[in-house]
């Protein structure tokens, strides 16, 4: 799996949501992406990449764009 | 920011627009608009329903059908799903709405407050609370806490819980600066706000626990905190122990706590100095509570023997409303509360819940009842079998037809205002009745034993 299909299964799990619509999501922009599933999402990305993110990064981490922007910070490379 | 004295014109400028004691629902949501509502209402004799801002419009449509209210209190955003009632005033982006009903239920005279027992399975089962209630709680709560007019708490809680409206209720009666927001722990916005105003404690249910341990918290600057509250559920014995460890290295309060709507808000608190000695204790019993354990009829004396926890004290609520007819009702359970909980006592006094009574779940907070889940969903879907069971925070949904998984998922969390994580299904052959039909729930724990 490329680390782009990696990075949108993570959103599909966490968040309830189909492939097709992870490319505009931003936090609280879907009821299934509020406080409870941002935990999740943050979960499920740290497993899937093998990393620890830093708090300011979890809390900068507002969208689907922003956060592959923050991932690249951990080595991962889209 | 609005002061003591602003508040207080504030409140006249909406009660001015309500001309006699009556039914309010109150839309809540942490600003200055739903605290206006709130304390002008319990003040002028005017009864409130505090209902979540986020609830369910079908659900909310079913109580206003059930309950009657002569108005409605709600952000300005909500106004337009109620063309039919009459704009009346708004202030602090929130509006009065006049509703179209010509007689109200009669209302007992010792009635203040309407709060919801659980998050909105459509229930229409309300707490009846009386101005006693809140008062004798309120004044316990900055007894046992020491709050003073320098405290300033950071709202983190719905204000429509017990629990938080405890917070905001307690610091009130202090006269401390109550720091309102709705942001939460993973917005930029809420540690700013925190830290520029410099909050000096704030309370959680045990998922607020986890996220602030998720975001290494321990590890920000956080030097205006003082004191952390934790009520609505067990924390785990691990975190427990790091968040008191944390508090007790740092010169912080670390305070849990335990109580029910059905008694104001808070039952008891395990003392700071104890936070580290008795992981799992709920504490002592609140100044003017007292706890006692019954079997049966019989009280038990000795410690570590379980009983059903009783609680006795002036902000027992006066009972409960399902329907308008009941508004009228006066105290029923009279200072004395069975709350339904299986608890323990040690050999210091100090008490321990282990188990519950009832077949409800904290689910990040809220109580969600297990047999009216079940219910709404047998009702919602007709080809299918299903038993509801679990541990806090993860309900477990036993249902006997496949292809509804996801439409039983998404129904659920709708009814609720849960996100969707907090539901696992699982497809089984059938549900496991005995004889008389009643469901054997002991044999679906296996589902989730090991990961308890």
């Amino acid at each position: 799996m490329t680390n782009l299909e990696k990075y949108t299964n993570a959103f599909v799990e966490a968040l309830n949501v189909k492939a097709s619509e992870v490319e505009d999501l931003a936090y609280q922009s879907i009821s299934e992406w509020d406080s409870v599933g941002h935990m999740a999402l943050m979960a499920t990305l740290e497993e899937v990449f093998d990393i620890m993110l830093d708090t300011e990064d979890v809390l900068a981490f507002s969208s689907f764009k922003k956060g592959k922007e923050i991932l690249t910070k951990y080595n991962v490379k889209f | 920011m609005v002061t003591y004295g602003e508040l207080h014109s504030a409140k006249q400028r909406l009660i001015a627009n309500i001309r006699e004691r009556c039914l309010v629902f109150s839309l809540c949501t942490n600003s200055v608009g739903s605290v206006v509502g709130y304390a002008g209402f319990i003040t002028n004799n005017i009864v409130p329903l505090l209902l979540n801002s986020n609830i369910d419009y079908e659900s909310l449509q079913n109580l206003i059908s059930v309950y009657k209210p002569s108005y409605l209190w709600l952000p300005d955003c909500l106004v337009e799903k109620f063309t039919k009632f009459e704009c009346v005033y708004g202030e602090f982006n929130y509006t009065l709405l006049r509703t179209n009903f010509k007689d109200g239920y009669k209302l007992f005279d010792e009635l203040a407050l309407l709060m919801a027992t659980s998050g909105s399975t459509g229930s229409p089962k309300l707490v009846r609370q009386s101005h006693k209630n809140i008062e004798a709680n309120a004044k316990s709560i900055v007894k046992y806490l020491g709050l003073d007019n320098a405290e300033r708490p950071i709202t983190t809680l719905p204000m429509s819980y017990s629990y938080g409206l405890s917070i905001i209720n307690s610091h009130l009666l202090a006269g401390a600066t109550i720091l309102l927001t709705n942001k939460s722990f993973f917005e930029k916005e809420f540690w700013s706000f925190f830290k520029e105003h410099q909050a000096t404690s704030f309370g959680g249910v045990p998922y607020t626990y986890e996220i602030l341990d998720k975001l290494r918290f321990y590890r920000m600057e956080l030097t205006s905190l003082k004191t952390m509250t934790q009520a609505g559920g067990r924390l785990s014995a691990k975190l427990h122990e790091k968040i008191a460890k944390y508090a007790k290295e740092n010169d912080k309060n670390f305070i849990v706590m335990y109580g029910q709507t059905e008694a104001t808000a808070r039952m008891s608190y395990l003392p700071r100095e104890k936070s580290l000695e008795k992981i799992g204790s709920i504490g002592i019993a609140i100044p003017g509570g007292k706890f006692s354990l019954i079997h049966e009829d019989y009280q038990i004396m000795e410690p570590n023997i379980a009983g059903e926890l009783v609680y006795e004290g002036p902000n027992v609520a006066l009972g409960y409303a399902s329907c308008g007819e009941d508004l009228v009702k006066g105290d029923e359970f009279r200072g004395r509360l069975l709350t339904g909980d299986m608890a323990k006592k040690d050999e210091d006094g100090y008490y321990y819940i282990v188990g519950r009574k009832k077949r409800f779940l904290k689910i990040f907070g809220t109580r969600i009842d297990l047999d009216k889940s079940e219910e709404i969903i047998r009702v919602q879907f007709n080809d299918l079998d299903c038993a509801c069971s679990g541990i806090d925070d993860k309900m477990y949904i036993f249902i006997t037809n496949e292809a509804l998984r996801h439409q039983v998922i998404k129904f659920i969390s709708d009814k609720t205002g849960l996100n969707q994580i907090a539901f696992n299904v699982k497809t089984i052959k059938e549900v496991p009745r005995n004889d008389s039909g009643k469901i054997l729930y002991h044999k679906l724990t296996k589902y989730w034993i090991s990961r308890a």
